[in-house]
């Protein structure tokens, strides 16, 4: 970067941080723009500058500045002469706006647009030097107010933990408050004038007052117990997510090999969340599809040209570029050469081109205006860097010619004589002379179309989709710049067209459009490209009197059914139309326009109106369908996110067929669904839509005949597919922009959301960023939910940033979404690893460890804290200081870290062929608030244990206070490892080496401080402690006697947990013998199955009770009394079965301990469902035999079940049922319920065909039914 | 996951730069061992346990059994004494009492003789630190640097040697036994050096060097509960004089609780008691200098035998009996 300097007259280099405003600087190729810099002068001759501007948007295709118009006549710039005033508006963050005005010495204005600045951060390309004006610097550029820092989001995870380490905060100073209270009943204990001897004096031999005693003392245990803030856990945390990031990072799974892209973290510190998410909000283009846009169809004229070559293509070229390579329809190919043929044989003959048939003449002009109706910049590969120096080799001539080019362009004349044949005799001419692009032209076309020698890089994909699809019908692009475009066309050779005035893309219009002067006719072409539903408002009207009017309304009215076939299809829609101006129209607009232009207050308003004014009275010329090919994978990704109890939800801008008929496709919505379409015109109608559908969402919950429901539904309510059976099926919502917004009011909010959470799936077409990143708050904070947002775009920052968890996809629409997301990741598909696999681990390791860390903490502390009753509450502590500064630092770190790094309680295989799983981590089952409380007890009992053995075993003993203290550190640090090894699922040597480790990092540092210098620590002095207490058998023993108490309950249940899984396993044959033994004897007597809800909900609890993993000796207890409670159950409940309002089913599992033979085990298998009238009608010997089938089916579910481990907690509830059936009679029933997120699907194969009809449309349901109970027996 | 296997990169093919590497670490497939406890495994570890600690158990208290040991408070016993020693101003004054007691059986093998302290906060914790233990070393070290506070110097600048509140306070009875054989009274022969760890006797106590131990302590005082300076705690044996003396190490390994017992003094096996203490009757002959009135004390006298797993205490085979049997009916439940 050169910066000039007034003193010495040229330009010297400077650092950027020297850039002021007001400063000239000048610009080379490939540099970095160092400040917002006002475009004075470039070395191209048309004083254009082209720059990169990936590093604001990751768009990587060139843009084009300007200098500012009068700065263009001079032929060198030199700052010593600029003289002129600029004036502009305050600094702000718009990239997309600039508006200023520069006032010449002379008086004259110019205004300034975005044009003329180049903003800091681009890239200077294809341009040699370039010079301008600082206008903003530092931090007042439009790239640094953009940045808005850092986004701290904390996890749900972190923000329940904190909680509890408020909790632990509370216990602290409960504990303190305690030990100060009982210090200073110890010091009042002594009267003042019988102080003993230990209790000293401070240094002036005064004695403190018991209250000023206990409050020293409460200030000086908040430092003993401090380790009860687990301060170090939010270092382990950091560091385990880095991991987690790492691992995650490091997966080739995540990778896509296609783009060459991994997974990116770019939030360090919400992995945990991808294993809480439970609605996902997704946009549609670039997300679920590919983004690459495929030409497919399109109708010229009325007449439908199919292309079906193309989609043969795709599916065996998938990996190809495909939108580059299209195969022409063949019968519009020959159109195409007899129309080019046609011209051709006119040019020469100087007639008129509208001796062409009128429907060749609209293909011809549907071509051109394919080519040049964009902004698609055309490079050749090998050309974007070095075209510098390509340029200045025909500088002088070219800048004289655009001098005189522009001279006539920027003038404000509208004088239309100045179109003349002669400055058509110059283009001609000029291209002749251009070797740019003449010569890139003809080896575009030489080599043919298929080598792609000329890329187009456009701003949006199907902008190029749409140039490729020209160029396969001979009619390339071939080179563009500000003025003019050239096209080749076949036959015809190079054609350039004069760009009179480009009217670019927005989204109130929908449309675009270029102005342009024909070169063979000389006419005033407007060609607009847009939205078919705005265009064909803006179609010339026609009456129906004459034939042209008729001919053209029926090909409108044909137009219009292909276009509706095309978005059936799932196609984007475009239309093409065309206005001849007259020369005095054009005129007149000109005038208008540029008054538009150069005004300076309301510039783009003003612009906006004066499109409205030229888009009017269109020629349909036609419309195109261009494909978004679906993702690959993307059905199957939906439907197992879909499994694993995820809502999707889909926010597209895209209008409601495509997006329906794109849904239908990735299986989003299902033909066996009913669909509810809300399109409302106002806000009442909206909100009477909502009432009805509501109400009618309700009544069919209720279970209330569909028909009648659906009668009242006259407005909007259509159900697409009336519901075979009685059985509710699904829902889905599809709602537009319009009625969103009115959704979304404060008033209609809270019903909208009472009907969404309803359906299954939600559609909201045509939203807007905005409306997409409320609807994402509105989930997250009205339902409490954890949202997750993926998108691919610009239009979907504000709701990835809204959204808990923000995904981008690193696609197609450069990097906007990626920079706001959180992760980053290539595919559509990936998200089902990402979310079920790596969610699920990082939420399992990191609720473990946060638990574990709280119970580690606690139960240290403790140990503390017990002491303090035998110390006098002085806050002494038996833990040698060193100990207490290294034990959570060195001595228990590492295993929990390992653990928490790589622990898996599911492999990868099952997390992803089980996605139910998903749901203990939405369910937040993991670490549940009480679970906090569980570890607290358990903590405070293995802390009694590691306590008071040592206590009782060396009371009234000559033991010393660190030969005493030491063992317990010992103790403490075997209990909470083998703590550890039990809650560690699996064992790498990565575990098993770090558990070593750290045992023998203790033994060593404590051996080494031991036979350190006696008088190095002061003032503890544990010299030979360790060693020996190594030599005195009663260490061993007090070691090994500790932590096996400690632990006992926590093993146990451990090992019953095991031992259920075991008992599943037993071998099919035995099982089903004992089996149907078991039924037979039931079903003599005659057996009962249905249960008091009551009952279930407690076993239920009682399961729950169980599943803490923390000791419960009450619970076989518990369930003692549940089975002693049962009994009187299945008495009452004997004759109520069918009136009882929970149709149940019941089969059982059983385990009959016999005195003589070996263990005679029968599992079997319950099932609770609740509310399905269905089984309430279904009499109980229907049921009855269902069970028994399903007798011979379960092994396989059972074992599968039980193949989980998180399904295997219910054979810890089998294993204390059957240990506490030994004391009841053999046919007594136990009951434990659970809640089992099982998929029926695999039952439903395997029971026998009769009950499968009889239970037709159940199955499914099952699978939703996410509150089925089932219970062991 | 239908293209999961058409997405990975070959192997052997030149790998695009980003892919991640396909080891087992970073994929997460480290070989990896998922306790899987079938029935007997889970039902013999508990076996194993429960069998494990009964035995050791069984064991423990066995030994525990076998240890003899006599315990008695003389705090009561010579109420005299204690009434006198709570007027600190007494201190001088010398009071002595003896206490009977009577052997039924033999105590056989090492017999220890042991002093015991009840609601004596040996380990409250600014008494715990206040020492020196540089000055304990033996070096000529500035104690007004170190814990002893209060008791670090007098009024009057003379350091307190040994200082601190655990040196000051030091147990001082002095407790003597008799063997009344046959109206005749045979002093038991009792040794006062080897009781206290070798390391602390030679490398943490130390005294400082000088020709000899009084000039050594020049210029330092006793701490002021002490009758006599601490280069005449004994004056029989120059080895067991100053810091090094026994008594004084053991007193300064602070013990763990409030009632503790700290050794005394070992019987030497020689002449009648070259078994031990025969049976009979014995008198405790004591010096009684330490108050314990004041903190509600106790004082004990305890005479015992020491096995290899401590002393009398059996809690801790019963721990594990208790333990052993827990495990054993969790296994049956």
């Amino acid at each position: 970067m050169s910066f000039f300097s007034r003193n010495e007259k040229k330009y010297i280099s400077r650092y950027w941080k020297e850039v002021k405003v007001g400063d000239f600087v000048q610009l080379r190729c490939n540099e970095i723009i160092p400040a917002d810099i006002l475009l004075l002068s470039s070395s191209d001759p048309d004083g254009l500058c082209h720059i990169e501007t990936a590093n604001l948007d990751g768009e990587t295709n060139l843009k084009q500045r300007q200098v500012v118009r009068r700065f263009l006549e001079l032929v060198k710039f030199d700052p010593l002469k600029f003289t002129s005033v600029i004036e502009c508006e305050k600094p702000n963050n718009d990239l997309s706006r600039f508006q200023g005005y520069i006032v010449h010495k002379s008086g004259k204005k110019d205004g300034l647009f975005k044009e003329n600045l180049l903003l800091r951060g681009c890239t200077i390309r294809n341009t040699e030097e370039v010079a301008g004006i600082v206008i903003y610097a530092g931090h007042e550029t439009k790239a640094l107010l953009n940045n808005n820092g850092p986004r701290y989001k904390r996890s749900k995870l972190e923000r329940q933990m904190n909680a509890d380490v408020l909790w632990c905060v509370l216990i602290l100073l409960i504990m303190c408050l305690f030990s100060a209270i009982g210090h200073g009943l110890w010091v009042w204990q002594y009267a003042e004038k019988k102080k003993p001897i230990f209790d000293l004096p401070g240094p002036d031999g005064k004695y403190l007052s018991p209250v000023l005693a206990s409050v020293y003392l409460f200030l000086t245990v908040i430092i003993v117990f401090q380790v009860m803030i687990p301060i170090s856990l939010y270092v382990s945390i950091e560091i385990v997510k880095i991991c987690q990031v790492y691992f995650i990072h490091q997966d080739k799974d995540l990778y896509d090999e296609e783009t060459d892209s991994q997974l990116q973290c770019r939030a360090l510190n919400i992995t945990e969340d991808l294993g809480q998410v439970q609605f996902i909000f997704s946009d549609k283009t670039g997300t679920l599809t590919e983004n690459k846009m495929v030409f497919r169809r399109c109708t010229v004229s009325g007449i439908e040209y199919s292309h079906d070559d193309n989609g043969e293509l795709m599916i065996f070229f998938f990996y190809l570029t495909i939108e580059k390579d299209i195969t022409p329809d063949p019968s519009l190919l020959e159109k195409v050469n007899e129309c080019a043929k046609h011209l051709e044989v006119m040019r020469s003959h100087e007639q008129p081109l509208s001796h062409l048939s009128p429907e060749l003449c609209d293909i011809f002009d549907f071509f051109i205006a394919l080519t040049i109706c964009n902004t698609v910049v055309v490079t050749a590969p090998n050309h974007r860097l070095t075209s510098g120096s390509n340029s200045s080799s025909s500088s002088s001539l070219a800048t004289s010619k655009s001098m005189h080019r522009f001279g006539v362009l920027s003038s404000t004349s509208t004088d239309s004589t100045l179109l003349k044949l002669e400055e058509k005799l110059t283009y001609s001419a000029q291209m002749n002379n251009n070797g740019y692009s003449s010569q890139q032209g003809r080896t575009a076309v030489g080599s043919g179309p298929g080598e792609g020698e000329l890329r187009y890089e456009a701003e949006s994909p199907d902008e190029a989709a749409l140039v490729y699809a020209a160029r396969a019908y001979n009619c390339s692009l071939v080179g563009r710049l500000s003025d003019q475009v050239s096209v080749e066309l076949p036959h015809l050779g190079t054609l350039s067209f004069e760009v009179l005035h480009t009217l670019g893309f927005d989204s109130v219009r929908k449309r675009m459009s270029v102005v342009v002067r024909h070169p063979l006719t000389d006419e005033i072409n407007v060609y607009t490209k847009g939205a078919d539903s705005v265009i064909m408002d803006l179609l010339l009207p026609c009456s129906s009197d004459d034939p042209w009017g008729k001919h053209q309304k029926k090909i409108q009215s044909k137009t219009q059914n292909y276009l509706n076939l095309y978005a059936v299809d799932g196609l984007r829609t475009l239309c093409i139309a065309k206005r001849v101006l007259s020369k005095e129209e054009y005129a007149c607009w000109l005038k208008s326009h540029l008054e538009a232009e150069s005004s300076i207050e309301n510039r783009e308003e003003l612009l906006f109106q004066s499109a409205l004014r030229i888009e009017k009275n269109l020629h349909l010329l036609g419309a195109t369908g261009i494909e978004d090919r679906l993702q690959d994978g993307v059905p199957e990704t939906i439907a197992n996110l879909r499994k694993a109890g995820l809502q999707i939800w889909v926010l597209t801008g895209d209008k409601q067929e495509t997006a329906v008929n794109i849904a239908y496709a990735c299986k989003l919505l299902d033909h066996d669904e009913e669909i509810i379409t809300l399109n409302a015109e106002s806000p009442e109608t909206c909100a009477v839509l909502l009432e009805q559908c509501l109400q009618c969402v309700e009544s069919k919950f209720s279970n209330t005949t569909i028909d009648e429901a659906a009668g009242n539904m006259t407005v909007g309510f259509t159900p697409l597919y009336p519901p075979s059976s009685p059985v509710l099926s699904s829902l889905g919502l599809v709602i537009d922009g319009r009625t969103l917004a009115y959704a979304l009011e404060p008033t209609l909010e809270d019903k909208f959301l009472a009907l969404a959470k309803r359906c299954r799936s939600v559609l909201c077409c045509r939203s807007t960023p905005l409306q997409k990143s409320m609807v994402v708050k509105l989930v997250r904070d009205k339902l409490k939910a954890m949202t997750l947002a993926i998108g691919d775009g610009a239009n979907d920052v504000s709701m990835i940033q809204v959204a808990d968890v923000g995904v981008g996809i690193s696609g197609q629409e450069g990097m906007q979404a990626v920079m706001a997301s959180d992760f980053a990741i290539p595919r559509f598909r990936h998200l089902e690893k990402l979310l079920l696999v790596h969610g699920h681990w990082c939420y399992s390791r990191l609720a473990n460890m946060v638990l574990y860390f709280f119970y580690k903490n606690a139960m240290f502390v403790a140990l503390l804290f017990w002491y303090q009753f035998y110390c006098g509450f002085s806050g002494s502590s038996m833990v040698d200081q060193w100990y207490l500064i290294f034990f959570n630092l060195l001595f228990s770190s590492l295993p929990q870290l390992i653990t928490g790094v790589l622990d898996k309680d599911v492999p990868a295989e099952v997390l992803i062929t089980v996605p139910q799983l998903y749901k203990s981590g939405q369910n937040m089952e993991e670490y549940k608030p009480h679970m906090f409380w569980m570890n607290m007890i358990d903590a405070m009992y293995q802390s009694l244990v590691c306590f008071f053995i040592p206590y009782f075993t060396y009371y009234d003993s000559d033991v010393d206070i660190f030969s005493w203290g030491t063992p317990i550190t010992t103790i403490a640090l075997f209990t909470i490892m083998l703590h550890l090894a039990i809650e560690t699922k699996t064992w790498t040597f990565l575990h098993w080496s770090s558990c070593i480790f750290s045992i023998l990092l203790f033994f060593f540092v404590a051996l080494v401080y031991n036979a350190s210098c006696p008088v190095c620590h002061p003032p503890s002095n544990p010299y030979w402690t360790m060693e020996r207490l190594m030599g005195d058998p009663m260490f061993y023993f007090t070691c090994i006697i500790s932590p096996v108490v400690a632990l006992l309950p926590r093993y146990s249940i451990f090992s019953h947990l095991q031992l259920g899984r075991q008992l599943s396993k037993l071998s099919p044959q035995n099982r089903t013998q004992l089996l149907t033994k078991l039924n037979v004897r039931r079903q003599t007597q005659s057996f009962a199955d249905s249960f008091s809800p009551s009952l279930v909900s407690y076993a239920s609890d009682c399961y729950k009770a169980c599943n803490q993993s923390a000791p419960l000796p009450t619970s076989p207890q518990t369930s003692e009394s549940l089975f002693q409670k049962h009994p009187k159950a299945e008495h009452t409940t004997d004759q109520t079965v069918a009136a009882s309002p929970e149709g149940a089913v019941l089969y059982g599992e059983n385990k009959l301990p016999s005195s003589a033979s070996s263990l005679e085990r029968s599992t079997g298998f319950h099932e609770v469902r609740h509310g399905t009238s269905e089984m309430e009608s279904l009499p109980v010997g229907a049921a009855f035999p269902w069970s028994s089938a399903v007798d011979q089916a379960d092994f396989s579910l059972l074992k599968w079940i039980s193949s989980t481990p998180l399904f295997s907690r219910i054979g810890t509830v089998l294993q204390v049922s059957s240990s506490s059936l030994q004391n009841e009679p053999q046919d007594s029933m136990c009951v434990l319920g659970s809640s089992l997120h099982v998929d029926f699907k695999g039952l439903k194969e395997q029971s026998s065909n009769n009950l499968q009809d009889k239970m037709k449309g159940t199955p499914a349901d099952y699978c939703k039914n996410d509150n089925s109970e089932t219970t062991f027996l | 996951m239908k293209n999961k296997t058409s997405s990975l990169p070959q192997e052997g093919e030149a790998r695009p730069s980003r892919c991640p590497d396909n080891s087992a670490f970073k994929q997460q497939k480290l070989p990896a061992w998922k306790p899987q406890l079938t029935i007997a495994a889970v039902l013999s570890s508990f076996f194993l346990t429960g069998v494990f600690c009964l035995s050791v158990g069984v064991c423990l208290i066995m030994s525990a059994n076998s240890v003899r040991e006599i315990q008695i408070d003389y705090s009561d016993k010579c109420s005299d004494c204690s009434k006198l020693r709570e007027n600190s101003s007494n201190w001088n004054k010398e009071c002595h009492c003896s206490v009977n007691f009577m052997l039924k059986e033999d105590i056989l093998g090492d017999v220890f003789m042991y002093y015991g302290l009840q609601n004596f906060y040996q380990n409250h914790r600014r008494y715990v630190i206040s020492r020196s233990d540089a000055q304990l070393l033996g070096r000529n070290v500035n104690i007004q640097k170190s814990y002893c506070a209060p008791f670090t110097t007098y009024r009057n600048g003379t350091p307190m040697a040994p200082c601190g509140a655990i040196a000051n306070s030091m147990f001082n009875d002095t407790i003597d036994l008799f063997y009344n054989l046959n109206s005749s009274v045979i002093q038991v022969p009792l040794l006062k050096t080897g009781n206290s760890w070798w390391t602390d006797k030679n490398v943490k106590f130390r005294n400082p060097k000088s020709y000899n131990l009084s000039s050594a302590f020049a210029g330092t005082a006793r701490p002021p509960y002490w009758q006599k300076p601490v280069y005449l705690l004994d004056e029989e044996d120059e080895r067991n004089n100053g810091y090094v003396n026994d008594d004084f190490i053991i007193w300064m390994r602070v013990s763990a609780f409030a009632t503790f017992r700290n050794l005394y003094r070992r019987v030497r096996r020689i002449r009648q008691f070259a078994d031990g203490l025969p049976a009979g009757n014995y008198t405790f002959h004591i010096s009684y200098n330490f108050p314990v009135t004041k903190f509600k004390g106790r004082k004990h006298v305890i005479l015992s035998t020491v096995v290899w797993s401590g002393g009398s205490n059996p809690f801790l085979g019963i721990a594990y009996v208790v333990s052993g049997t827990a495990a054993t009916l969790t296994e049956d439940i």
